[in-house]
């Protein structure tokens, strides 16, 4: 039993991370239509920013701070207006098709730049465990797990409270309309991919202590954001978060009780299971088809 | 009439080109032409995918190694190579067509994440199935087969083999495209509604055009694996599927010609470009994205567009020469 919860908290855990990955990936696809291949190494990217930061002598929560900043500039502005303002206008799947030869790009970079090798990454959670109704809890879990909601909460309030988050929304249920009631649709737009960025550099700080800084963690980090955000649904983010909440505790009871071999298997067939029964996601609505 | 005949001649040259060509060079480049010869099989099948049904696939990776995993078996156990090559064929058209038929239900980009899931799915069955695959450790000594008595165990002989499959699949795939049925894929690409409303039973096209494309990759498949004589799970992950995907971007994708200018640069350029090393791959996936904000049908979409254009400058002065006579007759 008392391995069951611990599964379960670091399932919640890897699944809050895979959330907070994943609503940027929605966000992005609301806004822009931009499905971007490249997700799972925008997650990679940051902590490598953070290392490279902390190679010159800086200390760790100034290093983070560094990796946040370059993050928003490179994965939010530059991603933005050097490869989706230009690409926009030939559709959905040359877009697609540049963000997998982004990703490419990426990851090779660093692997030429800075290593090929897998980096530790300091926790920002300490280590230890806690008392949880007499079961001792892994500490870092459940400190990714705080952070990740306390994220999602303040990403969700932005969203439905403010000014600026109705107008995101406005831009994403209709750009045009939004456009004539004088709302700055560029700007929105801009924001979402500022937003995407501060979500995958806090993805990267929390996820990177479990899965090491390595070129290649992308494949299944973005892999599992995909997941997350189609099993959730694909145009809603408390959608992205049940996806990848879901994701998290099944990853984690499979490679207890399933054979270590095809633990990574258990997901993709959740996700054909998903498209089989219900292809609009668990909480997403059914999108009109466009002409 | 002369565009026509131009495009023969330059057909013709061209095969001319790729037969002549081998004699001339040592046995590795030899191997490297093969292997052109082979991923443009590949390519060709996921150009009738992408290019003409307009869906992202990214298991054509998978299905080339289901080929090369079918032949390598059925030829170690010592059953003859058209019998893998037919296996080949019937085992990724099954599983395309059943992969296909879940994803296309909904809206297009959704091929994409299954394809990529199926991906990591079947390189973990080819690792992982040590009965069937002998797993990481591979199988070992595909043999290459005898065709119409004659062997192929050297690698001229086997080019050709690989050159010939090559043109049995483009003569296929032109004739398909030019049949009702490669009408209707370009009609769901161009405007899926409209070709619904006209009475194309969309999805079965679009699920036929996948389980093609597919098909065409276990083909390609079947042909590496005696090319290579060896099989291991390596070269089938996602990065094939991607390296494909490229090739057909960069040809140009809907362009019949497109999957053999992207392989051609895929697979001869990293030979040439030994000297980057690492920085290759990086220099190449900036060259396709820089390629995409110019031109998203590739390298021939360039081409079709200038050649286009020059046809409406020549016809518009064409029409200019003629005015005065109209005018005269009206006065």
């Amino acid at each position: 039993m008392s391995n069951f919860l611990n599964l379960l908290i670091a399932g919640l855990a890897t699944g809050a991370i895979y959330a907070v990955v994943a609503i940027g990936f929605t966000l992005l696809w609301q806004t822009s239509q931009t499905i971007n291949f490249a997700q799972g190494e925008f997650v990679m990217l940051p902590a490598f920013f953070m290392l490279a930061a902390m190679n010159l002598g800086l200390p760790f929560m100034l290093a983070v701070l560094v990796g946040i900043g370059l993050s928003l500039l490179v994965l939010g502005l530059l991603f933005k207006r050097v490869l989706v303002d230009p690409m926009l206008r030939h559709g959905v799947l040359p877009l697609a098709i540049a963000t997998m030869a982004l990703s490419i790009a990426l990851k090779e970079s660093v692997k030429e730049l800075y290593s090929a090798e897998a980096h530790p990454f300091p926790s920002v959670v300490p280590a230890g465990n806690v008392d949880v109704l007499g079961v001792p809890v892994s500490m870092q879990s459940l400190g990714v797990l705080v952070i990740a909601v306390l994220a999602v909460v303040a990403l969700n309030l932005l969203l439905t409270r403010t000014s600026v988050g109705h107008q995101m929304q406005a831009t994403a249920q209709n750009p045009t309309v939004a456009r004539i009631v004088g709302i700055p649709v560029e700007r929105m737009i801009l924001y979402t991919f500022l937003i995407n960025a501060g979500l995958v550099a806090l993805g990267s700080l929390l996820v990177t202590p479990i899965y090491l800084a390595k070129f290649s963690t992308g494949e299944i980090l973005g892999q599992a954001a995909f997941i997350a955000a189609i099993v959730g649904g694909f145009n809603q983010v408390r959608g992205a978060v049940a996806g990848g909440l879901l994701l998290g505790v099944v990853d984690n009871l499979a490679a207890a009780y399933v054979s270590a071999q095809y633990r990574a298997a258990v997901p993709l067939f959740l996700l054909i299971v998903i498209i089989l029964f219900r292809p609009q996601g668990l909480l997403g609505r059914v999108e009109e088809r466009t002409v | 009439m002369t565009r026509s005949l131009a495009a023969w001649l330059a057909g013709i040259a061209g095969a001319a080109a790729l037969v002549l060509l081998p004699l001339a060079l040592n046995r590795y480049g030899i191997y490297i032409l093969s292997l052109w010869a082979v991923m443009t099989i590949a390519a060709i099948g996921l150009n009738l995918t992408l290019g003409y049904a307009g869906q992202i696939s990214l298991a054509q990776g998978a299905f080339v190694g289901i080929g090369a995993y079918a032949v390598a078996i059925l030829t170690t156990s010592g059953f003859p190579f058209v019998v893998g090559l037919a296996a080949a064929l019937a085992v990724s058209f099954a599983v395309g067509w059943l992969l296909g038929y879940p994803a296309l239900r909904v809206q297009h980009h959704y091929l994409a994440f299954v394809t990529l899931a199926f991906s990591t799915l079947a390189y973990l069955v080819f690792r992982n199935e040590e009965w069937l695959t002998k797993g990481i450790y591979g199988i070992v000594g595909v043999p290459r087969p005898s065709v119409l008595g004659i062997a192929t165990a050297k690698p001229l002989p086997f080019y050709y083999l690989c050159l010939g499959a090559l043109a049995v699949v483009s003569f296929a795939v032109w004739w398909l495209v030019r049949s009702p049925w490669g009408r209707a894929f370009v009609a769901l690409r161009e405007n899926p509604v409209r070709a619904l409303s006209l009475g194309v039973d969309t999805r079965r096209y679009t699920l036929m055009a996948f389980a093609i494309g597919s098909a065409l990759g276990g083909v390609a498949g079947a042909f590496y694996a005696p090319l290579v004589e060896f099989v291991d799970p390596t070269p089938f992950t996602l990065a094939l599927s991607l390296n494909l995907l490229m090739m057909v971007i960069v040809g140009g994708a809907g362009f019949f010609l497109g999957p053999f200018l992207g392989a051609l640069i895929a697979v001869l350029l990293p030979e040439w470009l030994r000297f980057m090393e690492g920085w290759y791959l990086i220099a190449y996936a900036v060259f396709v994205m820089v390629l995409l904000v110019i031109s998203p049908t590739g390298i021939l979409g360039i081409l079709d567009r200038h050649l286009t254009a020059r046809r409406t400058r020549a016809a518009s002065q064409a029409r200019a020469a003629a005015k005065p006579v109209l005018n005269s007759e009206a006065a």
